[in-house]
């Protein structure tokens, strides 16, 4: 009896091409839109996360001021000799890079570019996992006397070079000439979409004398050893630093202390909130295409039910009935369900080398949204034919 | 002619709806039906034939009385009784043909032998053969939206004896056709009765349809009129 009816089921699906298509559609979308949506952003979250490794891990952030917008604590500038003490007492750290960063234009021969001037020490390189492509990074005579030497980013390179070698070169910077003397290997985006090869990086003291005219440091790198406690180390430099800087017991710190990790846990909450609302948004349109199939499963009644009339009076028994219908609709909306998926992985891959993220695929969302369509397709497959297959043959027979 | 009872109807009523929209289509019919006979079911409209045949199907079920099939009572038997019943002794001609729809004529009249389990191979041999004696060898693989009226019922004839039924239900058959279409129609049913000996139970309100059976009932007002056998005089 199964096989006969199951031989019933796909003969009428065969019969009725355009039915079949319009019901499948539905499904196909949802499922598709769903999938793809999640994928993709599941894609952006890892995405951002890989860029966050880049940076650098294990890498510490130290920056004075507490919380922005209203409420804001300021917190005074640090100075060479906080670089020394957390250098010299705090266990654990491998590097620590006193970051200052200014904007200034940059001109080469005709053209000029205003980009973003970072002062530090070749410790900056390493802590943010920069690698030099070309040239050289600063000597310790350049670090120390402050020379007018800078190592620029690929984006700096592009707009004031050209593919030229810029190594060698003389740039401008406000009132003073400054020698090409490295080119940075391309990071690319950072994870907050800002351009981190647009940079030139020049010795702390070059950038402290000739641009800020003060001793002050923006911020300090530190890279922790591997294998360190990164909140044992944060513990030591918080009571360090609130040491030398006079902080009563009872006071705020008047300064942050960030670690990669957090920065990643913050940026990817983020994303995977994106990725919520998209799937949610995705979600709805399976919805309408469930409805979609409703509608032509009602549509279709009338026929339906006279056909299930004639089965009836020729002696097909009820559940022979029943069985063929659910059977044509299990088939329909897996069949769906399938072409969905399928597509959603064709869609995900093309889309994701589009945008420059990672594919990913997500067993449980294309788990959920082919059981999801499966069932919608069954429901509204089953019951109307139930009710029909209920009747009278004779009503069933005279359905208008 | 043999005499051998098939059906017995007694005191058959059928009601629709309830209280002050009931409507008494049956009011208490008694009838006795022997194997081999071709009794044409008469009457004009609402005179409650059409509603006698479906219960005489198992279409439809009496409000009371006894429906006895060959010994068995049908008021007692369960909706998939009724099913099994119709699948192995009866066959249905009807009126609006009821063919299904984008399906071929050999897949239509295969449709009951799908029902009684027969294996592809016989199923098809029997359709094929059904066709070519309704006289349609050759439109086996036409839907019914290419075929005529009378192509269609004899489609619908040949899917009502290709189970070999014991009783060929036809109601109005020849209603939505020709008269010339109409006599072919008669003469394949009651072909059907002279050689295979297929009881053939048929309502119309056409006399020239009734003079082909051998015995007319006549209803009226939900009872019967008249009865008698074609060429007895009235």
């Amino acid at each position: 009896m199964l096989w006969n009816t199951l031989q019933l089921a796909l003969r009428s699906i065969r019969r009725n091409l355009m039915r079949s298509f319009l019901t499948i559609l539905g499904i196909v979308i949802g499922v598709a839109a769903v999938i793809t949506m999640v994928t993709l952003g599941n894609g952006a979250t890892k995405s951002v996360s890989d860029q966050i490794s880049s940076m650098g891990s294990n890498l510490l952030m130290v920056m004075p001021g507490q919380r922005f917008g209203p409420g804001a604590v300021p917190g005074a500038p640090f100075k060479s000799a906080d670089v020394e003490a957390v250098r010299s007492q705090i266990a654990g750290i491998r590097l620590v890079a006193p970051v200052v960063n200014k904007s200034a234009t940059a001109v080469y021969q005709a053209n000029n570019w205003t980009t973003g001037i970072t002062g530090s020490s070749n410790d900056y390189f390493e802590a943010g996992n920069w690698e030099i492509a070309a040239g050289r990074g600063f000597s310790e005579a350049e670090e120390r006397s402050g020379k007018a030497v800078c190592v620029i980013g690929e984006t700096v390179r592009n707009k004031l070079f050209g593919r030229q070698n810029p190594v060698g070169s003389q740039i401008r910077i406000k009132q003073f000439s400054c020698e090409v003397i490295g080119l940075l290997k391309a990071k690319g985006q950072s994870s907050m979409g800002s351009d981190q090869d647009d940079v030139v990086v020049m010795p702390l003291r070059t950038v402290q004398r000739r641009l800020s005219g003060n001793q002050d440091i923006g911020r300090l790198s530190i890279s922790v050893k591997e294998g360190v406690s990164i909140d044992a180390v944060k513990e030591q430099l918080t009571l360090l630093l609130r040491e030398r800087r006079n902080i009563g017991e009872n006071e705020d710190d008047d300064f942050r202390v960030m670690d990669t990790r957090q920065i990643a846990e913050t940026l990817t909450s983020t994303t995977r909130i994106l990725t919520m609302l998209l799937g949610a948004v995705a979600a709805v349109s399976l919805l309408v295409g469930g409805i979609g199939i409703m509608n032509i499963m009602l549509v279709s009644v009338t026929e339906r039910t006279r056909e299930i009339g004639i089965r009836l009076a020729i002696g097909a028994l009820e559940r022979e009935v029943l069985l063929q219908f659910l059977i044509e609709a299990v088939v329909l909306s897996s069949l769906g369900g399938l072409i969905g998926v399928a597509l959603a992985t064709g869609a995900s891959i093309f889309l994701a080398g589009l945008i420059d993220i990672p594919y990913l695929f997500d067993p449980t969302i294309n788990l959920l949204s082919f059981v999801f369509s499966a069932a919608i397709g069954v429901i509204f497959g089953y019951f109307p034919a139930r009710r029909a297959a209920g009747l009278n043959p004779i009503d069933a027979l005279r359905h208008e | 002619m043999s005499d051998a009872v098939l059906i017995r109807l007694s005191g058959i009523t059928k009601t629709y709806g309830s209280g002050q929209a009931a409507f008494q289509a049956l009011k208490g019919i008694d009838l006795t039906i022997e194997a081999g006979d071709f009794v044409a079911i008469m009457g004009p409209s609402g005179s409650g034939k059409s509603t006698a045949m479906n219960i005489l199907g198992c279409l439809d079920v009496a409000t009371s009385g006894s429906y006895e099939f060959e010994g068995v009572k049908v008021e007692q038997l369960t909706r998939n009784e009724r099913a099994l019943l119709r699948r192995n002794y009866l066959g249905f001609v009807f009126q609006g043909f009821n063919l299904l729809a984008r399906t071929t004529a050999l897949e239509n009249v295969e449709l009951p032998l799908i029902y009684r389990g027969e294996p592809a191979a016989e199923r098809h041999a029997a359709a094929r053969a059904a066709l070519k004696q309704v006289g349609l060898e050759g439109w086996d693989h036409h839907t019914p939206a290419e075929l005529s009226g009378g192509q269609q019922q004899r489609v619908a004839i040949a899917r009502a004896i290709v189970t070999r039924p014991h009783v060929l239900l036809a109601d109005e058959p020849t209603g939505n056709l020709d008269s010339h279409t109409s006599q072919e129609i008669m003469n394949l049913i009651s072909g059907f009765n002279r050689e295979s000996g297929i009881t053939v139970l048929m309502v119309t309100h056409e006399p020239e349809m009734a003079a082909y059976a051998k015995r007319v009932v006549r209803f009226v007002d939900g009872r019967v009129d008249s009865d008698r056998r074609n060429g007895e005089d009235v």
